[in-house]
């Protein structure tokens, strides 16, 4: 019996699994890198042990520091999560030659699995259907189009469609090299590239079938919103699926929880054999909505049975209850092409509604670091059906409150209100030019979209509602934060000359958002609306003849207004600004916060608009910061490896002219 | 006929009709003018100095009013909150005559000082006048000295005096920026200098320029009159901000010492249903009251605790809060003041002098009573008794002239001359030393007994074109728009703001200490 378990994991996950281990009675230890000290999951556990550093390298990838975490707290068992260490069998057996009980399969199992290639073949065997390996020989015109992928990538790296049978051999030569820097492993294989496939997977705990999924709504090859059971497919094809599933669970005789995805051509109903995965999915959530199952725990029996001895057996689930639809909510802007935020998270909060599950690792205030996955939370919506579900989840996730950063919630609302997916007609292409046609959030467009049009609106004279309450929420803030005549009204004049104003950013290259307001004796007065109830965080508005109220937020500058059509981060323009503090142009800045890997230039040097300044890296991508004109390098103010804030001076390039 | 509320509101209208004209200052293509050169009008300019929805109180904005100069008399002044200090500001407006000082400039900078005195208030000064107004020098100059007496005593006062300089400030005006405390100039704006470039060459035949004689950056870097030389207006404004920032300010009584209060039961819009517009039907003082003061709380078991409610009824006094701070209150209730309401009145100021209580006086008085038998009960001595209380008496006064004012009343209810802390005026108001009708009356009775001792006949036909014209010409002189003009209040308001203004007046009364005396006049009981 496990009594005391290790996650060797973070944030969501870790949370994930120490509420099972609380259900069970197992008490809990949480390991950490200093980023992520202050995350809740890390207080959650009973006990936490540091991995000093911050980078995974350091620390969540670090075997040995995670069993040297085990030892001294105590641990008698390790959960690996996802990601991380979760598929990598020497860990696995680690884990176990330390006298620990392992939760998770045989490593022999994820060694198998590793291997694209290695798995496609036995699986094969097993009589389950894959996709024919081609080669730059073999491949003909009708077998277009194909792809190439890195027997030992994931997460969607490594991966190249190719249209012409004339790239085929530099693609592959490149995927080869990519995969061999990536991964350490050139293997790289071609099969066909099904263009409307849909990506449907099969959940397993050791050789029992827990029903399927749907994950076909991918960004990058990432998973975004997931549901269980997979939508639209016959009784035919669905029992086929578990049985191919099983078959392959079979083969190996699986241990715990793993899933074996699929790729399923809707127009020929056919499927065939992706991967499996040996270890418990970020999605496993909606499986357990369904089929009303807790799979950690799962995990955690199978894990005790083995180390019993006992021959696992695990009960037969039923057919699944309702619909349960996952999304996965993450700091990352859609419309810049999910570029991964980070930051401050000064709000998260997610309305608490029956049905719905709220998996994250974050909560207001916590800061999301460049160093991991920028995923704030998984919400899980289950109802009898799936429209209801989606209905209820685009419902929550509208109402949530999530200030400080941008995220990929607006979208979400829209795919789960989009008719197409409403149809369960979703491919893993749904994401691609199909929706940038359709989903709002696609669209390249300035940070808040209602902040542009209200300035348009400007030009009519009606400041819209959310720039109105923010205005008047400020003032309230200003109003309670007074030291003397604190209750004498608002802007009281008793000879009026003009109005009060309060400007906020605009879209870049707009004017200010100006809101004109009056104080006085009768309190708040804006023209095209009639201010119901103000206050510092909620602002009631009449506007043509409906009330709303508007929930905001202050945190300086930034001012995050909430309200039943969505939310709107403005950005107060300060009164003054000390000539002293203003930037002078040519200033490069920091566009997000992250680490400086290369300075290009040297100080005094000449350079062309576009050349590379410096290169930072963050939230594991790199960004380049050019020269915006030709000029001369008057100041460098980092060094490579240097830490930087957003918004810091990196370089400060002089125009010819000057 | 017009109800209450329907005479109330359209006198109120025309006040703010007066007020649009103060603030249009020179006028439409004046202020175009000045925008065009980035400059701002001196309200602008004020709204940025102020906190950000803090209150400005704007003091003698009719100045000026009925005289040949434009409404408002080329500056703004009043008192706002910045960086949580309550300071006087004073803003020259160059829209009118490039904001050049005339009689009635004077006058109203005069009484800013005044109030920055009596409470102890830091000075502010955004300074852009041209100077004096040529043509009223002989007005001016002499008394004029008298301004720049009074920057540098109240820094000896520790009234800190800033002036943050905008544009002209030459020849005698340069010696606002040279007595202030702290000095910002605006770059390329401000000029201060005591001769420009002609008068120089007249003098001693040098040849020079603006900048060099007086540009914000010869003071910033060569003279040292400038402490700060700002970039911009919003600069100097911004620089303005930080320096009463750090004069470390602190009020003899903060307002964390103001207990918590409510507001009154009452909607102050009600006021409006209670001022008669015909002065001579009464109105109970109890209703107007019972609309200014807190409301029952748990601080405030009683809104109004009433003195002497059963004698000299024609003044109702007793105690109250306003804003969270005690104050006695002595209205008129029936117009005419008998011996009674002076004996009563001389007790009440004593006793508020005896608990440093402040005063509030609300006129509607027509005066003191006449006639045989008031003559001979003393009611000149009684009422001698109240002016020498009022007088003498040294805690602040706040008055508000609600209705009529008439005669020896005014005095006696703490008018102008006797210096309040603050004197506002409701647009119902009217004060003089009589009421039209009676002083053209008195007039005639005069003229007929003069006829008549002469051996004359008097023309009683001939002379009612005589009573008509004196009855115009006082009844102009008694409106409130004709004595805000003269500087004889602080301001006309709008009586819906009557609490809050008298919340704003008593918060910067507590800037400093202030205690009751005992010491009055030989009183001649």
């Amino acid at each position: 019996m496990i009594t005391r378990l290790l996650v060797a994991n973070r944030a969501e996950i870790a949370s994930r699994v120490f509420r099972t281990c609380r259900d069970l009675g197992i008490e809990t230890v949480a390991v950490h890198s200093d980023a992520d000290a202050d995350l809740p999951y890390v207080a959650e556990a009973d006990r936490a042990v540091r991995l000093p550093g911050t980078s995974p390298a350091e620390t969540y990838l670090r075997t040995d520091l995670i069993l040297e975490a085990a030892r001294r707290s105590g641990a008698d068992a390790i959960h690996p999560g996802y990601g991380f260490l979760s598929e990598n069998a020497g860990f696995a057996r680690a884990v176990t030659d330390a006298g620990l009980v392992w939760v998770g399969p045989a490593p022999e199992s994820i060694e198998s699995m590793g291997s694209k290639i290695e798995s496609k073949r036995l699986m094969e065997a097993a009589g389950v259907p894959v996709l024919t390996n081609h080669t730059a020989d073999s491949a003909t015109e009708t077998d277009l189009p194909l792809i190439v992928k890195a027997s030992a990538g994931g997460g969607g790296r490594g991966m190249r469609i190719v249209r012409s049978l004339a790239d085929l051999p530099g693609e592959i030569e490149r995927a080869t090299a990519e995969a061999e820097s990536a991964f350490g492993d050139g293997t790289v294989f071609v099969e066909a590239y099904v263009e409307r496939g849909r990506h449907v997977e099969v959940q397993l705990v050791g050789t029992t079938v827990y029903g399927d999924r749907d994950c076909s709504v991918q960004r990058r090859h990432q998973k975004v919103v997931e549901e269980a059971p997979a939508p639209g497919l016959s009784d035919e094809v669905r029992s086929a699926l578990h049985d191919a599933a099983r078959n392959a669970a079979e083969a190996i005789d699986y241990r715990g929880a793993g899933t074996v995805e699929f790729l399923y051509d809707a127009a020929t109903e056919r499927f065939f054999f992706l991967e499996m995965n040996t270890r418990l999915q970020v999605e496993h959530p909606v499986t357990e909505a369904v089929h009303g199952v807790d799979l950690v725990a799962l995990q955690v029996a199978a894990a005790e049975n083995h180390q019993a001895g006992n021959h696992q057996i695990a009960d037969t689930p039923g057919a699944p209850h309702g619909h349960a639809i996952e999304v996965r909510l993450y700091a990352e802007d859609p419309a810049a092409d999910y570029q991964p935020q980070s930051g401050e998270l000064t709000t998260f909060e997610i309305p608490e509604v029956d049905g719905i599950r709220v998996d994250t690792g974050f909560t207001s205030g916590s800061v999301v670091s460049t160093h991991y996955d920028a995923m704030l939370a998984k919400v899980v919506s289950w109802a009898p059906t799936r429209e209801a579900a989606a209905r209820k989840l685009a419902g929550v996730l509208g109402r949530a409150r999530i200030h400080g950063l941008v995220t990929n919630r607006d979208l979400l609302v829209e795919i789960l209100r989009d008719e197409v997916f409403l149809a369960g007609d979703v491919s893993t292409a749904f994401l691609g030019d199909d929706g940038v046609s359709r989903l709002a959030s696609l669209a390249p467009q300035p940070p808040s979209s209602e902040a542009s049009s209200e300035a348009s609106s400007e030009a009519s004279g009606v400041p819209s509602g959310a720039a109105v309450a923010a205005a008047i929420a400020l003032a309230e803030h200003t109003r309670l934060a007074r030291t003397v005549q604190q209750r004498i009204p608002v802007a009281f004049r008793n000879v009026v000359s003009q109005a009060q104003v309060s400007e906020f950013e605009g879209a870049e290259g707009d004017d200010p958002i100006r809101v004109e307001w009056w104080g006085g004796r009768d309190g708040y007065r804006v023209e095209g609306h009639t201010v119901v109830a103000a206050g510092p965080t909620a602002v009631t508005l009449e506007t043509d003849g409906t009330r709303t109220t508007y929930d905001v937020t202050v945190n300086a500058p930034a001012v995050d207004v909430d309200h039943p059509g969505g939310h709107v981060r403005l950005i107060r323009v300060p009164r003054f600004v000390d000539p002293a503090d203003a930037v002078a142009s040519g200033s490069l800045l920091a566009p997000m916060p992250g680490t400086v890997v290369k300075v290009a230039v040297e100080a005094d040097q000449q350079v062309e608009a576009g050349d590379v300044v410096l290169v930072l890296e963050a939230m594991k991508m790199q960004h380049t910061v050019t020269a915006p004109a030709a000029g001369t390098v008057t100041e460098i103010n980092v060094q490579p490896g240097a830490q930087v804030a957003a918004g810091e001076v990196l370089a400060v390039v002089e125009g010819e002219e000057q | 006929m017009m109800s209450h509320r329907e005479a109330m509101l359209e006198k109120i209208d025309a006040l703010t009709a007066e007020h649009a004209e103060a603030v249009a200052g020179g006028g439409e293509r004046s202020v175009a003018r000045h925008h065009h050169r980035g400059k701002l009008m001196p309200r602008e300019r004020i709204e940025l100095l102020v906190d950000e929805g803090s209150a400005f109180l704007e003091l003698s904005p009719l100045a000026a009013w009925g005289s040949d100069f434009t409404v408002g008399a080329s500056v703004v002044t009043g008192i706002g909150v910045i960086e949580g200090v309550e300071c006087l500001i004073t803003a020259n407006d160059p829209s009118v005559k490039g904001g050049a000082s005339n009689p009635w400039t004077t006058k109203k900078i005069f009484r800013a000082s005044q109030i920055a005195e009596e409470n102890g208030l830091p000075t502010v000064s955004l300074v852009e006048s041209g100077g004096a107004d040529l043509p009223t020098q002989k007005e001016i100059f002499i008394p004029g000295g008298k301004l720049f007496r009074d920057i540098t005593r109240a820094s000896a006062r520790k009234e800190p005096t800033v002036a943050l300089v905008f544009g002209n400030s030459t020849a005698g005006g340069a010696y606002v920026p040279g007595m202030s405390d702290y000095t910002v100039m605006v770059k390329e704006q401000a000029k201060v200098f005591l001769g420009g470039p002609p008068l120089v060459k007249m003098a001693t035949g040098e040849e020079s320029d603006d900048e060099s004689l007086g540009g914000a950056e010869m003071h910033a870097r060569t003279s040292g009159l400038a402490d700060y030389l700002a970039e911009d207006e919003r600069d100097a404004i911004r620089i303005g901000r930080r320096i009463i920032a750090r004069l470390n300010w602190r009020k003899a009584r903060p307002d964390s010492d103001v207990p918590p209060y409510a507001e009154p039961a009452g909607d102050p819009d009600d006021l409006l249903d209670l001022i008669p517009s015909d002065l001579k039907e009464p109105f109970d003082p109890r209703d107007v009251i019972a609309l200014l003061c807190d409301g029952v709380s748990a601080t405030n078991g009683v809104v109004f605790d009433e003195f002497k409610p059963l004698y000299g009824t024609s003044l109702v006094t007793g105690w109250a809060t306003l804003h969270g701070r005690p104050i006695g209150i002595l209205a008129n209730a029936q117009g005419v003041l008998f011996s009674e309401e002076a004996q009563k009145a001389t007790q009440f100021v004593q006793l508020a002098n005896q608990s440093d209580t402040p005063l509030l006086f609300l006129h509607n008085t027509t005066g003191y009573m006449v006639g045989k038998e008031y003559e001979q009960g003393g009611i000149i001595k009684h009422g001698a008794m109240m002016i020498n209380a009022i007088s003498n008496s040294t805690v602040p006064h706040l008055t508000v002239i609600m209705g009529a004012s008439y005669g020896a009343g005014n005095y006696g209810m703490n008018g102008r001359a006797f210096d309040p802390r603050f004197l506002f005026t409701w647009p119902s108001a009217k004060s003089a030393v009589m009421g039209p009708a009676q002083l053209a009356g008195v007039l005639e009775i005069v003229a007929e007994a003069s006829a008549t001792s002469k051996g004359e006949t008097f023309d009683a036909e001939g002379f009612k074109a005589v009573k008509e014209v004196v009855e115009a010409q006082i009844e102009e002189q008694s409106m409130p728009y004709f004595l805000s003009g003269m500087l004889y209040d602080d301001g006309v308001i709008d009586p819906r703001d009557t609490r809050t203004i008298l919340g704003i007046c008593l918060s910067v009364i507590d800037n400093l200490p202030f205690e009751g005396t005992d010491r009055f006049g030989v009183f001649r009981p």
